[in-house]
């Protein structure tokens, strides 16, 4: 080591105390302003699942009346009509998963694919440039893919899209791709959600991507493998965990994207195959019937489809965590 | 600093040494640099580094930090170049084939230069795998083939006896002189005719450390071995040529023993006696 090297550690040795001291005494010992400090930054800890817990509550009661009296109907039951005060949420729940499940598989592929591109091949100067303008996809406001839906993603769909899936692919053979071609459908709402959440997942799998320590890259490199290669299978793998998050942030996004959606989706109470059909989320029909809801069943009911989002979510996270936890398998600890 | 003024001794030209011919004539794994320079962008790194790597031995390349050692060890499987911005100039063989010729298929070039280097990084999946991985991406789907390889690389980087019990457990969770020892492992599957190692033990205890050092005198039998350390006692230990760095230029290479007992330039003496670095 150098003179120099040597001089340098000095100022900070000199203080003399290591730091475990200062961690383990002065925190624990420390005067009345230590402890109101602890206490405050306690208290702002506790408040945010405080708050949580307060929403479930006021949740679970507004939903229980419709709850107790329509049971595990609510769930499979199609029939939603307020006059006759009978509700069934099963076409909502059905069009919230489908319309999520349709963004997820035209987002992930593209935005793993546009992550890695980023990530890994792109030039210093165009990265930074696409990155920002993915992520601004992010930032644009709801309604306004709402109206871009209406405008110019409704008619194309109907038009060219519907037509060529169903009659030039053959696929109106199979009863997910077959009906007429309204336009305000599923699909139309899944393809709106796909864009919305395609930013998430992107940033999110590219930050990942960029985080992987380049040792790993260098170590697949190394032992012959080719760029592709060294991606597939020393990054990626790496990656896997992070992206999973990813993906999961942006499917919790799509189940609970409201206004964009119920512009497009044709918000009509019927279970139907066809993604070309019109279809209905909880998010859509919680904001279309609020405001006019009048009996207190109806109030109850719209609450009870709320509460019934809030599991799915609840459900999508959990697994989420379990498939990270499950794929990390102590990823961190490689340097 | 005391005592010798290093940067104005630097300036001096490398020690020629005529490189073709050093050892054994055709065996595989013969290393020759002919002027080679390296840059990262603007920055020299190497400035005509002339030497000889015999084949069958081990050459320990020492110096300072930022001496370029380890930029020349990387230089000999076309690792650097992946880093934006770098260029070279001068010429390094293996073998006798320009590894920087036109054409040159780096693939194959990294398959026979095994690389290990300082920290140890495994990949987040088995044992198994990871050995297994150079064979598979060269295309190894035979899995009576793969198991034989999987084998016969653990054996060799001394690990075999350890984790036979546990080859579908992760790597991750070894210990840091056998996750070491797995990716010599790893690097052995490809049966490449070099070995480069840029400091393999600067992470280690010295048990460990001087398992690796035993397995490489093991292995020197067989291959190639290039050794960047910052450690001169393992230099002196294990390596038969030792080549010292400074700044960028090759100072002096020589036999391990004499390069420690009696070197012939200034400044290899002022850094094994530890006056600087």
């Amino acid at each position: 080591m150098t003179p120099s090297n040597a001089a340098a550690p000095l100022p900070d040795s000199g203080q003399g105390t290591p730091n475990t001291a200062i961690d383990g005494q002065d925190l624990q010992g420390g005067g009345w302003s230590d402890r109101a400090y602890d206490a405050l930054l306690t208290a702002f800890a506790l408040c945010v699942p405080l708050l949580l817990v307060l929403l479930i509550v006021a949740l679970t009661m507004a939903a229980w009346p419709a709850l107790k009296q329509f049971g595990f109907g609510f769930l499979t039951s199609s029939d939603w009509d307020p006059a006759a005060e009978h509700f069934g949420a099963a076409p909502a729940i059905y069009g919230t998963i489908v319309s999520s499940v349709i963004a997820l598989v035209i987002a992930t592929p593209l935005a793993i694919g546009v992550a890695i591109f980023v990530a890994e091949f792109a030039p210093r100067w165009l990265r930074q440039p696409i990155g920002f303008l993915i992520d601004l996809l992010a930032a644009i406001p709801s309604v306004v893919y709402g109206l871009w839906g209406i405008f110019v993603l409704v008619p194309a769909l109907r038009e060219t899209v519907m037509p060529f899936l169903r009659d030039t692919l053959h696929l109106g053979a199979t009863p997910f791709f077959s009906g007429p071609a309204y336009g305000p459908s599923m699909l139309a709402a899944g393809v709106v959600l796909a864009i919305m959440i395609l930013p998430y997942i992107s940033s999110v799998s590219r930050e990942v991507l960029l985080a992987v320590p380049r040792s790993q890259r260098e170590a697949a490199l190394a032992l012959g493998a080719t760029r592709w290669e060294a991606i597939v299978g020393a990054v990626l793998p790496f990656a896997r965990s992070g992206i999973i998050g990813g993906i999961i942030l942006g499917l919790g996004r799509a189940l609970g994207e409201t206004m964009a959606v119920t512009m497009v989706i044709g918000n009509r109470h019927e279970i139907a195959a066809s993604l070309f059909a019109p279809g209905y989320t909880i998010a859509s029909l919680i904001a279309n019937e609020f405001a006019e809801a009048s009996g207190d069943m109806h109030l109850s009911a719209l609450m009870a489809v709320g509460f019934v989002l809030f599991v799915i979510t609840l459900l999508v996270n959990f697994v989420a965590r379990w498939l990270v936890w499950q794929t990390s398998g102590g990823t961190r600890k490689v340097g | 600093m005391s005592g010798v003024s290093l940067t104005e001794q630097v300036v001096r030209e490398p020690i020629p040494e005529r490189p073709t011919g050093v050892g054994v004539p055709g065996t595989p794994g013969l290393i020759d640099a002919s002027a080679f320079s390296f840059w990262y962008g603007k920055k020299q790194a190497l400035y005509e580094i002339t030497m000889g790597i015999q084949a069958r031995s081990i050459t320990a390349f020492i110096g300072p930090s930022g001496c370029g050692k380890s930029t020349f060890l990387r230089s000999i499987n076309r690792l650097n170049e992946l880093i934006p911005g770098t260029r070279h100039e001068g010429k390094i063989f293996l073998d006798d084939a320009d590894i920087y010729a036109r054409g040159t298929d780096v693939v194959a070039l990294r398959q026979r230069t095994g690389m290990v280097f300082q920290r140890w990084n495994c990949f987040p999946k088995s044992i198994y795998e990871n050995v297994a991985f150079g064979p598979r991406i060269n295309g190894e789907t035979d899995r009576a083939k793969l198991d034989e390889v999987v084998e016969g690389a653990l054996r060799r980087a001394a690990l075999w006896d350890e984790v036979k019990d546990r080859l579908r457990e992760s790597a991750i969770g070894l210990s840091g002189g056998q996750q070491q020892r797995l990716c010599i492992a790893r690097a052995l599957a490809n049966d490449p005719e070099v070995l480069l190692m840029d400091e393999p033990c600067s992470a280690l205890d010295p048990i460990a450390t001087q398992r690796i050092e035993e397995l490489l005198v093991e292995l020197k039998r067989e291959l190639t071995i290039v050794i960047v350390t910052h450690n001169m006692q393992q230099a002196a230990r294990v390596s038969d040529r030792t080549a010292f760095f400074f700044m960028g230029r090759l100072i002096e290479i020589g036999n391990t023993a004499e390069l420690f007992t009696s070197p012939r330039e200034a400044q290899t003496e002022a850094y094994i006696t530890g006056r600087f670095g």
